[in-house]
C-alpha cells in the first residue's frame, strides 16, 4: 500500500505492461475473488488429475512403441520367456520391468485416468444438483459433457494400447458393436481395424489419437472451460451476504493460487501412494493379447461399466429385415443408455428453461432440496446409471453375494426401470419435505435438543432461533413462479407464453412439477393451514409462546 | 414441539448441512498497526504467535520434502530393476519417498496459506455479462455495414460458385479416408477352416486323433492347422471341441430351418463335437464349460449355449448358437474339419442375411 515497490514488481511488470498493457487486467485478474466450497474443488480434482496424465503421459511415449509387430519376448519378466507378443505389449513390459520408476509412471496414469473420470463425475453431479448450469453457464456445461465423452474414448483407447488379454477383450467387443451398426458396420469395422480384425493397424491408430487427438480436444476444452468461469465469475452457495450481484470470497493471488498448489501437491501425492500400494493393470499377469483366449470375471475400467452392464442385462433380440440382420441386443445397449445420459445431460438446461420459463442469470447455486423436480431427475439418472453400471460386475456380485447370475440379471432387467421411478418420487417427496423443514425451522427456530419441564410439569424441547448465517441459508428458498395458463394475458396484454397444443400442454404439466415448492413465508405449514399460523405475516422469530400453542 | 425460546441458558450447536460455517466478517481483520482500509488485505495475520508456530511447521514439512525428494534421488540411482522383486523393491522405494515429498508439500501449503497468511474475505462486484443496448447496436450496425460491403447478400452468383468450389474440398477428407482398409467383401463369411484341414490342439499345435482326447466332460480348444499363429484367422477360425460321454448326445438335433439353427449329428465324430470359440454376441472367446450340464458360458457378456442341443442359447445377449464345424478323420485317423463352417461365425452383422 504505502511501502515501497519490490524491484521484480516494477521492473518486470512495467516490462510487461509496456508490451501488453497488463497492468490493469493483471491486478483484476490477481485480485479475482473465488467462492470456497468444498464441492467447488471436485472439478479441480479433474483439472490436476489432467496435467498429471499429460506429465506421466509424456513419460511412457518415451518408452512406449505403438506397433503389433509380432516378436518373441527374451526379457526381464521371465514367466513370459519366449512368448510371442506384440511390440506395443512388449515395450510396456519393458516399462514396467526395466525402466526405473517405469511401473510407477505406468501405476500414476492408469489411477490418475481413473480419478479424473471419477472426479468429472462428482463434479457434474454437484453442478447439476446446484443449479450451476443454468444461465449464464449453460455453455460450460455442454463443453462439460463433451469433455466427459472424450475422456470415455481417452481412457477406452488407453487402457486398450498395452495390447495385454484383458484390453484386448474390449477391444474385440468395440469391433463387434461396430460390426453390428446397421448398413456401414461391417465397412466402419474394416476401416477402423485395417481389414479383418485384429489386424496390425488399430494400435498406431489408437495411439495417435490417444497420445495427440483427444487430449489436444480435451486440453481445448478445459481451457475453454476454465476462461468461461473466470470471464462469468464462479457461482456461490447460498448464504449470508451472498447475492446475485456479487462473488464473495478470497483473491486468487495469493490464497487461491496457494491452495491450488496444495490440492495439486494432495492429489498427486495420493496417486502416487495408490501407485505404490495398490497394483493396477497388471498387464504381466494377463498375458499377451490372442482372440482364442480370455479370462473369467474380464471387467473393464469403472467408467465403461455402464456399457458392459447394458450390454449383459439385454434380452437376445435380433430380427431380420430383408435379409439383413439388424442386432438389436447389440445396438440398444451400445446406444441408448448412454444416449440417453448424454443427450438427456446436453438438453437438460433448456429443458428446464422451457419449462420453468426462467430466463433470468443465476449466480447463486440452488440447495438440491429447493429444486424438487432437478433433484429428483438427477437421483433418477443416478439409479440408471447405478444399476447398469452394477450389472456390468454382475459376475462378481454373483460370486460374493451367493446369488445366482441369472436371478441378478433379471433382477436388473426390471430393476433399470422401475429403479429411477422409485428414486425420482423418493426424491421429490424427500426434498419437499426438507423444505418444509427448513420453512418451519425458519419460523419456530430449531430443536435444541434441551428438553425443560414446564411448571405444569409438562416436558418439552426448547426450540432456539436459528443464526443469522443459517437463516441466511434456510430463506434461499426463492420458489419461481408458475406460469399463467394457456391463453390468458397479463395486465399489459402480454399473452401467456403456454401453447394450448400438445407441447403446450406438456409444458404446462411440467411447470406444474418445477413450481411445487414449500417457499419459506409459509412458516412450514403448507398443507394444514387451520393451525393458528397465517401463511403471512408471522414474526419469523418470536418468543415466549405459551405452551398452549405448541404444534400437534 | 415448542416454539421459539430466546438464547438464555445453553445453546446447542447448529449447522445446516451443507452450508460453510458461520462466516468470518466481510471487512478484512484489523492489523496492530493501523486501520486496513476496505478491500485491501493486511500485511500479517492477526495472532501473531500462532502464525510463527505455523511457519514452524510449514518449514519442517518443507524439509521433509527435501529429504524425500532426495531419497527418490537416491532410490533411482541405487536400486536397479530387471526383475520382478527388483521391480517391486525399487517402485514402493520410489513411490513411497515420492508421495511423502507431494503430500509433505501439500500439507506444508495449506498450512502456509490457512495460518500464516492473514485470513480475509473479500468482495467482488459482479458486472452484467449483456453489453448495453448501445453496444449492441453499435455491434449491429456494425455487422450488417460490413455484411452488406462484403456483396455476399447481393451476388449469388458468387456466393454459389464459392460453395460450389468448397464443396468437393469438404468431400476430400472423408475420399482421403478409403484406403484406410480394404472392402469386407464376403470375408465374414469364411473362416480359415477347409476340407481335410486338421486340428491342432491350441498351445502344443499337435494334431489330435479321437484316441487321444478321452476325457468325457472336458473342452478343449483347436485351431486349423497351418494357421496357428495367424491371429487374424484366429479371430475367426477358433474353436473348441467337447468330448461327451456315450449316450450324452443321443437325441442330438437335427438342422432346422428358420432363424434357429441348431447343430447337425453327422458331424459328431466319436461324442466329440466342434463349435466355433467365437461368441456370436460380440466375438469373445466362449471359454467357460460346465460339463455336468454341458453349458458353454461368455465371460464377456454371460451368454450361455448348450453343448448337448447344438449350441443353442440359454442365457445371455447372444442371438444365434455357436456355429458347428463339421469334423470327421482322415486317413492317418486325425481330426479333420469336413468344411468350413456353412454359416458366419461372431458376431451379427448387417449383410449376414
Amino acid at each position: 500500500m504505502t511501502s515501497t515497490v519490490p524491484k521484480p514488481v516494477s521492473g518486470v511488470g512495467g516490462f510487461l505492461d509496456d508490451r501488453f498493457h497488463g497492468a490493469r487486467g493483471m491486478r483484476v485478474f490477481m485480485r479475482k475473488i473465488f467462492p470456497d466450497h468444498w464441492s467447488f474443488m471436485l472439478g479441480e480434482i479433474a483439472l490436476w488429475s489432467f496435467v498429471i496424465l499429460l506429465l506421466t503421459g509424456t513419460f511412457l511415449a518415451l518408452f512406449f512403441v505403438p506397433s503389433a509387430a509380432p516378436v518373441i519376448y527374451h526379457g526381464s519378466y521371465s514367466k513370459l520367456d519366449g512368448a510371442e507378443m506384440s511390440q506395443a505389449y512388449q515395450s510396456v513390459l519393458n516399462i514396467s520391468f526395466d525402466v526405473r520408476g517405469g511401473l510407477l509412471i505406468r501405476q500414476i496414469h492408469h489411477w490418475a485416468a481413473d480419478m479424473f473420470m471419477v472426479a468429472i463425475i462428482a463434479h457434474m453431479l454437484r453442478v447439476f444438483f446446484t443449479g450451476a448450469y443454468r444461465k449464464p453457464r449453460e455453455i460450460n456445461w455442454l463443453i462439460g459433457v463433451v469433455i466427459f465423452t472424450m475422456g470415455l474414448l481417452e481412457g477406452l483407447f488407453g487402457y486398450s494400447l498395452p495390447d495385454d488379454q484383458l484390453s484386448g477383450a474390449g477391444l474385440r467387443i468395440t469391433e463387434g458393436v461396430i460390426q453390428g451398426i446397421p448398413i456401414i458396420g461391417t465397412y466402419g469395422a474394416y476401416f477402423l481395424f485395417g481389414g479383418p480384425y485384429p489386424g496390425t493397424s488399430i494400435i498406431p491408430r489408437m495411439y495417435i489419437l490417444h497420445v495427440l487427438v483427444i487430449p489436444g480436444l480435451i486440453l481445448g476444452l478445459i481451457t475453454a472451460h476454465l476462461f468461461i468461469m473466470v470471464h462469468q465469475k464462479h457461482t456461490q452457495m447460498p448464504g449470508l451476504g451472498n447475492t446475485e450481484k456479487n462473488v464473495r470470497g478470497q483473491p486468487f493471488f495469493p490464497y487461491f493460487i496457494a491452495k491450488g498448489q496444495a490440492w495439486f501437491f494432495f492429489i498427486f501425492g495420493a496417486l502416487v501412494l495408490l501407485s505404490t500400494f495398490a497394483q493396477i493393470n497388471p498387464i504381466w499377469l494377463y498375458g499377451p493379447y490372442t482372440p482364442v483366449a480370455i479370462s473369467s470375471a474380464s471387467q473393464p475400467d469403472f467408467y465403461m461399466g455402464i456399457l458392459e452392464g447394458s450390454l449383459r442385462m439385454m434380452p437376445a433380440w435380433e430380427t431380420n429385415f430383408l435379409g439383413h440382420t439388424i442386432s438389436w441386443s447389440v445396438l440398444i445397449p451400445a446406444l441408448v443408455p448412454l444416449g440417453i445420459i448424454f443427450t438427456g445431460m446436453a438438453m437438460w438446461p433448456f429443458f428446464e428453461q422451457w419449462a420453468t420459463g426462467d430466463r433470468s442469470w443465476h449466480n447463486i447455486n440452488d440447495r438440491p432440496r429447493n429444486a424438487p423436480i432437478r433433484t429428483a431427475t438427477g437421483m433418477a439418472a443416478v439409479t440408471f446409471y447405478g444399476v447398469l453400471w452394477a450389472e456390468g460386475a454382475n459376475d462378481v456380485l454373483s460370486n460374493n453375494l451367493q446369488i445366482p447370475l441369472y436371478t441378478i440379471t433379471w433382477i436388473s432387467r426390471f430393476l433399470v426401470f422401475l429403479g429411477p421411478a422409485i428414486a425420482f418420487m423418493a426424491t421429490r417427496r424427500i426434498c419437499i419435505a426438507l423444505q418444509r423443514k427448513d420453512a418451519q425451522e425458519l419460523a419456530h427456530g430449531y430443536e435444541s435438543g434441551i428438553i425443560r419441564q414446564l411448571p405444569t410439569g409438562e416436558f418439552i424441547e426448547v426450540h432456539q432461533p436459528v443464526s443469522e448465517e443459517n437463516a441466511a441459508v434456510l430463506a434461499a428458498n426463492k420458489p419461481l413462479p408458475a406460469l399463467p395458463p394457456a391463453g390468458t394475458e397479463d395486465e399489459n396484454g402480454v399473452p401467456a407464453p403456454l401453447g394450448t397444443g400438445v407441447l403446450g400442454k406438456a409444458r404446462a404439466y411440467a411447470n406444474r412439477g418445477f413450481a411445487e415448492s414449500v417457499p419459506p413465508e409459509t412458516n412450514g405449514h403448507d398443507d394444514h393451514g387451520s393451525n393458528g399460523h397465517g401463511s403471512n405475516g408471522h414474526a419469523a422469530v418470536t418468543a415466549g409462546h405459551s405452551p398452549e400453542e405448541l404444534e400437534p | 414441539m415448542s416454539d421459539i425460546e430466546p438464547t438464555e441458558g445453553p445453546v446447542a450447536p447448529h449447522r445446516v448441512i451443507g452450508t460453510p460455517p458461520a462466516a468470518p466478517p466481510m471487512v478484512p481483520a484489523q492489523v496492530a498497526e493501523g486501520e486496513v482500509l476496505p478491500g485491501h488485505i493486511p500485511a500479517d495475520p492477526e495472532f501473531t504467535e500462532h502464525a510463527k508456530n505455523a511457519e514452524r511447521v510449514v518449514a519442517a514439512l518443507f524439509i521433509l520434502a527435501f529429504i524425500a525428494g532426495c531419497g527418490f534421488i537416491a532410490a533411482y540411482v541405487g536400486i536397479q530393476v530387471h526383475s520382478v522383486d527388483q521391480t517391486l523393491r525399487s517402485n514402493l522405494a520410489l513411490g513411497t519417498s515420492l508421495s511423502v515429498t507431494l503430500l509433505a508439500l501439500a500439507a506444508g501449503s495449506l498450512i502456509w496459506v490457512r495460518h500464516v497468511m492473514p485470513d480475509v474475505e473479500m468482495e467482488e462486484e459482479r458486472h452484467d455479462l449483456q453489453s448495453t443496448a448501445a453496444e449492441r447496436a453499435a455491434f449491429q450496425e456494425y455487422a450488417v455495414e460490413a455484411g452488406r460491403a462484403s456483396q455476399v447478400g447481393k451476388r449469388p452468383l458468387l456466393r454459389r460458385t464459392l460453395l460450389l468450389a468448397t464443396a468437393p474440398l469438404a468431400i476430400a477428407p472423408v475420399v482421403l479416408l478409403r484406403d484406410m482398409g480394404p472392402l469386407p467383401g464376403t470375408s465374414l463369411r469364411q473362416t480359415a477352416w477347409s476340407p481335410g484341414r486338421r486340428l491342432l490342439v491350441y498351445g502344443t499345435n499337435q494334431p489330435l486323433t479321437p484316441a487321444e482326447f478321452t476325457s468325457p466332460g472336458s473342452m478343449i480348444t483347436v485351431v486349423p492347422e497351418g494357421y496357428q499363429d495367424d491371429l487374424d484367422a484366429l479371430a475367426k477360425a477358433a474353436v473348441i471341441l467337447i468330448k461327451f460321454a456315450p449316450g450324452q448326445l443321443d437325441g442330438f438335433p437335427t438342422r432346422t430351418d428358420g432363424s434357429t439353427v441348431l447343430g447337425t449329428p453327422n458331424w459328431i465324430v466319436d461324442n466329440m463335437v466342434a463349435y466355433s470359440k467365437i461368441c456370436t454376441h460380440l466375438g469373445c472367446p466362449v471359454a467357460l464349460y460346465e460339463a455336468t450340464t454341458h453349458h458353454i458360458l461368455c465371460p464377456c457378456h454371460q451368454s450361455t449355449f448348450n453343448a448337448a442341443v447344438g449350441a443353442a442359447v440359454i442365457f445371455g445377449p447372444a442371438a444365434r448358437p455357436l456355429p458347428q464345424l463339421p469334423i470327421t478323420t482322415d486317413a492317418a485317423g486325425y481330426l479333420v474339419a469336413k468344411s468350413d463352417f456353412n454359416e458366419p461365425v461372431g458376431p451379427s452383422f448387417w449383410e449376414r442375411g
